[in-house]
């Protein structure tokens, strides 16, 4: 995890679910990481697989992720790029998944109410803040347990540095 | 202070006492996978071990895409078959046996006391048998394979005491639905949910088992129930582990307190897209449906399928709509099967499936078309949920689906009881 990262935001409302994040009638077919970076949000914003392009924040609404615990719901993001996801919350797993595949979850209310879409925003991890042109929000920093494992890259990697594998 | 069933379960695992919102390391009694093991095993590959820590802690049950629809989806059972025998894992359920959770609860793992986790967002079922158990992702599940243990936060409680008598042609489902209606779908995120109360004591283990799985759907962690009597029977001849009954005690601190007396209620349903879209059956009644579905790991046991063979026996389903039946697994099925419940369904006009999860996810056996409808005693209805993103999906009761499928339209189905 780098400690500041800067990019353009996704926007979008509450509720975000994993079938619309990733439809289940791709979860059990086996598919490439750019395949399923092809359906990410394909039911919400035939868009955003188009466009996104890598280091792009997500930035959305209450309980983002609900829903199925199927991490494509995450790792469609990630294979499209996407370097953070701001929410006013997040669904239980959904955040687990994120945190394991490395990406930062975000919770911060003011924040997904103040950013648009399209705009461009920074991250600094290390000072918990959000930075956007017009202000500054603070966020937590993650517990220790979480850092370790973003830090490593995401739970394999974690893992595989707690056998001794790496 | 007293203790919450989820910091006395905690306490004992780490073996010290806990307190919610700690972060501790714990080593689950079972770990859950369905057909999503394939992928699972492949992401175990990476860590670079050769075998699986704990193997005995596995339970592995076909179910999702049962049997295989296409050539990828055998390919991906046949892989599990070779794992499954490469790592000597001992609790291996195939194709022919039913959904995961009720699969798990009827073999005898869902047990007091249990932490149980699994790659399914409703692995919160066994709750329904005082057992902790949570849904996670693949890669956590993939990394108690290697490791035997997983970082989890301790959650605070939300206690739901269930009041009153349920009122004609009103389930555990319609119950259940109001209290999602009533909170929201993030109205228990990261919580555990007690349910409780005189009512909560008179419900089935069937019953117990609709509020467990759909306490997923408020975003809780867990939802439990305490064990009795019921629970005990059940569980008696089937126990695969020593278990240990955990309650919370009387003065355990709660982060909030619900009541819902039901007496009033009339059935309810979640209409699309999302399953805190809830309104009484009064409001959505007329709407045209072309397909209803009878089963799912939340109504698809002996106890649902008789409520809907009730409304059905002698009836013909309308022109024009379909009705699939799932019971939740074989053992399930044959019960249904010595009752007549599957003769009653076949000669109504239903098609009577293997037990599986069927296209409650969307991936075979009945999907939707764009543009259609559907009722349904699944436990989600999100866009795109059972095949097309262009269909609609309402919830409800096994008796309000047996009651729809009869008419064409949602129905109440007291005018069948």
């Amino acid at each position: 995890m780098a400690d500041k990262i800067k990019g353009k935001v996704w926007k979008y409302g509450d509720g975000v679910n994993t079938d619309v994040l990733y439809p289940g009638k791709y979860t059990y077919k086996n598919l490439t990481p750019e395949e399923i970076a092809s359906h990410a949000l394909e039911d919400l914003d035939p868009d955003f697989s188009k466009k996104a392009q890598k280091g792009d924040i997500i930035v959305a609404g209450k309980n983002f992720g609900m829903g199925s615990s199927r991490e494509q719901a995450v790792t469609a993001l990630k294979y499209k790029g996407v370097a953070a996801i701001i929410a006013k919350s997040f669904s239980r797993i959904y955040f687990r998944n994120a945190i394991n595949q490395g990406i930062p979850a975000i919770q911060s209310e003011q924040a997904s109410d103040a950013i648009e879409n399209g705009e461009i925003i920074e991250i600094d991890f290390k000072n918990g803040k959000i930075i956007t042109e017009k202000r500054e929000f603070s966020f937590p920093s993650f517990p220790e347990k979480m850092v370790e494992i973003l830090e490593a890259g995401g739970l394999v990697e974690y893992t595989k540095k707690k056998l001794g594998k790496n | 202070m007293g203790e919450t069933f989820v910091q006395k379960v905690f306490s004992r695992k780490v073996g010290k006492k806990v307190i919610p919102s700690e972060i501790v390391v714990v080593e689950p009694d079972f770990v859950l996978s369905h057909d999503n093991a394939a992928p699972i095993s492949k992401i175990f590959g990476k860590f670079g071990v050769e075998k699986i820590k704990y193997p005995e802690r596995l339970v592995i049950i076909l179910d999702h895409t049962v049997p295989a629809p296409t050539e990828v989806e055998a390919g991906n059972h046949k892989l599990i078959r070779e794992f499954v025998k490469e790592q000597n894992i001992p609790n291996f359920y195939d194709v022919n046996t039913g959904i995961c959770h009720q699969v798990l609860s009827e073999k005898g793992y869902a047990l007091p006391g249990k932490i149980i986790l699994g790659s399914d967002s409703h692995t919160t079922t066994y709750g329904a048998f005082g057992a902790f158990s949570a849904g996670i992702g693949r890669t956590e599940v993939a990394s108690i394979w290697a490791t035997g243990e997983l970082w989890m936060r301790v959650p605070e409680t939300i206690r739901i005491i269930l009041k009153g008598d349920l009122p004609k042609g009103v389930y555990a489902k319609d119950v259940i639905l109001h209290i999602i209606g009533e909170i929201g779908a993030d109205g228990a995120t990261y919580k555990a949910v007690e349910f409780t109360g005189e009512l909560a004591d008179k419900f089935s283990i069937a019953s117990r088992m609709v509020f467990s799985n759909m306490a997923a759907e408020m975003g809780a962690k867990a939802g439990y129930f305490h064990p009795d009597d019921k629970t005990i029977e059940f569980i008696k001849d089937i126990a695969k582990a020593d278990y240990e009954i955990l309650k919370s005690d009387p003065d355990a601190e709660y982060e909030k307190t619900l009541e819902f007396d039901v007496s009033n209620l009339i059935p309810q349903i979640a209409k699309p897209h999302t399953v805190d879209n809830v309104s009484p059956v009064n409001e959505v009644e007329g709407t045209k449906i072309h397909q209803g579905l009878i089963g799912t790991c939340t109504n698809g046991r002996v106890e649902d399928l008789e409520e809907a063979a009730k409304i059905l026996k002698g009836k013909k389903i309308k022109e024009g709509v379909r009705c699939l039946v799932f019971a939740a697994s074989m053992q399930e099925y044959i019960k249904a099967l010595k009752k007549g419940l599957i003769e009653v369904f076949a000669k109504a006009g239903c098609i009577v499936m293997n037990p599986g999860c069927g296209p409650c996810l969307g991936a075979h056996e009945g999907v939707l078309a764009p543009g259609e409808t559907a009722i349904s005693t699944a436990n989600r209805n999100f866009k795109g949920r059972m095949g097309s993103r262009e269909a609609f999906v309402y919830l409800g009761s096994p008796a309000t689906v047996a009651a729809s499928v009869i008419e064409g339209e949602i129905t109440d189905p007291r005018k069948y009881l």
